[in-house]
């Protein structure tokens, strides 16, 4: 062992964690942030920071550090690129050793990636644009619960997307008259039903007694139906002790699937309660308030392909992921590219769509995207090829606000999915001829006629905040 | 079913999952959507079952999965041998995809008489 003498004081962090000639290890956790310096810091000096506060180091040399190694434990810069179109910011990619993480565990992995080095001093904004994880990792986090290939079986939903839509309106029914709009919306086609992300447990509607509604409701439409339905019925709560009383009741009433809520809830909740699911065979649906938070900026923060690829491993069957076409924000080619890592099992680096590395997630089940927020029927051809069958859609306005009800509304929404479908399959470009298949489809159907007509003019034309840095 | 009205009265139906909101599907269709399923190159198969037993997860194989049969008329044919052995029973036609061990296609192509 080579002994060295102490020397304190404050050293530049390039010295040790700027280091170019570093071949990544198979084993290694990648990382790709977009740095904004303050003026005057080489670049070089900032992505060794940025390595240097999310792994090891600390702004001075302190005695201990050479009680241990830490040419073995530290973070390294080692690579900077430009970013395309954009002079003051570029890439630094950051290699970890895999032993700076606990098995299993996203709380910790971003505790380190994402903790002080945000508020950094040398830094004007720092952002997370993607992570590597490894298959030595990947293989320690259990994943989702179930995954799209065993809800599919659960649930008999076979070469289609999935249709659900948010009970409306989100706050203020009673549990009896909310159990009445689930009711409806189930019996007239749709799949699922949704709790909106804020109900949890108000005055106005305590948790129990929407369970045993919902409960009531789905048993019924399944019955009448002769098809498997559900309820995300949400568990999301102040505390896990709630929301694991919630879940073990949810269950009980006989739905199939509970939702969580996996920003505000947190990772740690999020983990325990996908192992609980796994545990009890229950489904579990992810929602995603306070993500624009996180990633819309497009020069801090962190890209929600990282926040998504963190949902995989933390466990959830089904994650929220925008619409590309409805009233919430989300650029086409970025969306696509993590709606991939969500379903396949291997993703290569493309950075059209905002991917920096190839990521093989092994064994992992997929999550079904879901595409939620101010989409109605015109949309639906344009959202099966945009989404592919591995989706849930869900019209909330879309059924609710139909002229005859819920129950037509999830009628015209279904008649207009099963068309996209079949025409899809006919080999006909469903996106360009979607108002001949919907109108086609619509001499059929009354419900779905009377949806086109009051549909017709609502649009969402905004651009983009964020969008993918290209030249 | 609903008529013209303002307000629709809105019948709830019994339903065969996919393609269930759709009128009945033409010989013609039928066969594009075998097309679709070998073009993807998922296998053919089919299953039968009394209208009764339809919302359980096993229905009655009809002889085996067809696999590498890439004959559209041969898998039609099967459709109907099965039919025909089976009238009352529902009839349905799968597209197993055996890399993501699901099925890319499971619609009823003829509904029994129960």
């Amino acid at each position: 062992m080579a002994s060295k003498a102490y020397d304190a004081g404050v050293k530049e962090y390039r010295d040790m964690y700027w280091t170019p000639d570093y071949v990544p290890l198979d084993t290694d956790l990648l990382a790709c942030f977009k740095c904004t310096g303050q003026p005057g810091v080489p670049r070089e000096e900032v992505a060794a920071a940025v390595a240097a506060e999310s792994s090891t180091g600390t702004w001075s040399t302190v005695w201990s550090e050479l009680l241990t190694d830490l040419e073995y434990y530290k973070g390294r810069a080692y690579r900077i690129e430009d970013v395309p179109g954009d002079n003051e910011s570029f890439y630094a990619f950051v290699a970890y050793p895999l032993d700076l993480f606990e098995e299993g565990s996203i709380v910790n992995v971003l505790t380190s990636l994402v903790g002080n080095v945000f508020g950094f001093k040398a830094l004007r904004h720092l952002r997370l644009e993607d992570i590597r994880f490894p298959m030595a990792y990947i293989k320690t986090c259990n994943g989702p619960p179930a995954g799209i290939q065993l809800e599919r079986d659960r649930l008999s939903k076979y070469g289609r997307p999935m249709l659900g839509a948010t009970i409306k309106p989100k706050l203020g029914l009673s549990a009896k008259n909310y159990g009445r709009a689930v009711y409806e919306c189930l019996r007239g086609g749709l799949d699922m039903t949704k709790d909106d992300e804020n109900v949890n447990s108000q005055p106005f509607m305590r948790w129990r007694d929407r369970f045993e509604f919902v409960g009531e409701a789905i048993q019924k439409a399944q019955q009448e139906t002769g098809e498997k339905k559900g309820h995300y019925l949400n568990v999301t709560a102040a505390t896990p002790e709630d929301m694991y009383e919630r879940a073990e009741f949810a269950k009980e009433v006989g739905s199939p699937i509970i939702m969580h809520d996996f920003l505000t809830g947190g990772f740690t909740a999020n983990t325990g309660l996908a192992k609980w699911c796994r545990k009890n065979g229950m489904l579990l649906h992810i929602h995603r308030a306070m993500h624009a938070v996180i990633d819309r900026h497009p020069k801090h923060g962190i890209h929600f392909r990282v926040l998504a690829k963190c949902l995989r491993l933390s466990g959830g069957d089904h994650l929220h992921t925008g619409t590309v076409v409805g009233k919430l924000e989300g650029d086409r080619q970025s969306t696509l590219g993590f709606v991939d890592q969500l379903r396949e099992s291997f993703v290569p680096e493309d950075r059209s769509r905002g991917i920096f590395f190839d990521q093989d997630w092994g064994s992992l089940p997929g999550v079904f995207a879901v595409a939620s927020g101010g989409i109605h029927v015109w949309h639906m051809p344009a959202l099966v090829t945009i989404f592919g069958d591995d989706s849930m859609l869900q019209f909330g306005g879309g059924t609710q606000g139909h002229p005859w009800g819920n129950a037509a509304g999830a009628a015209a929404n279904r008649v207009a999915l099963e068309a996209s479908i079949k025409a899809r399959n006919q080999g006909r470009e469903i996106e360009k001829e979607a108002r001949d298949i919907l109108m086609e489809a619509a001499r059929h159907s009354p419900e779905l006629a009377i949806a086109l007509e009051t549909w017709k003019e609502i649009k969402f034309e905004f651009d983009t905040v964020d969008k993918l840095d290209v030249k | 079913m609903n008529h013209g009205s303002t307000t629709g009265d809105y019948q709830t139906a019994q339903t065969l999952e996919c393609f269930g909101f759709l009128p009945k599907f033409t010989q013609d269709e039928v066969y594009d959507q075998i097309a679709y399923l070998i073009a993807n190159g998922l296998t053919p198969a089919i299953e039968h079952t009394h209208p009764s037993q339809a919302t359980e997860h096993y229905w009655t194989m009809w002889k085996l999965p067809m696999f590498g049969q890439q004959d559209m008329g041969a898998v039609a044919a099967e459709i109907d041998a099965c039919h025909r052995a089976y009238p009352n029973d529902h009839v349905r036609l799968i597209g197993y995809d055996n890399y993501s061990q699901s099925q890319g296609v499971c619609f009823v192509v003829v509904e029994g008489r129960g």
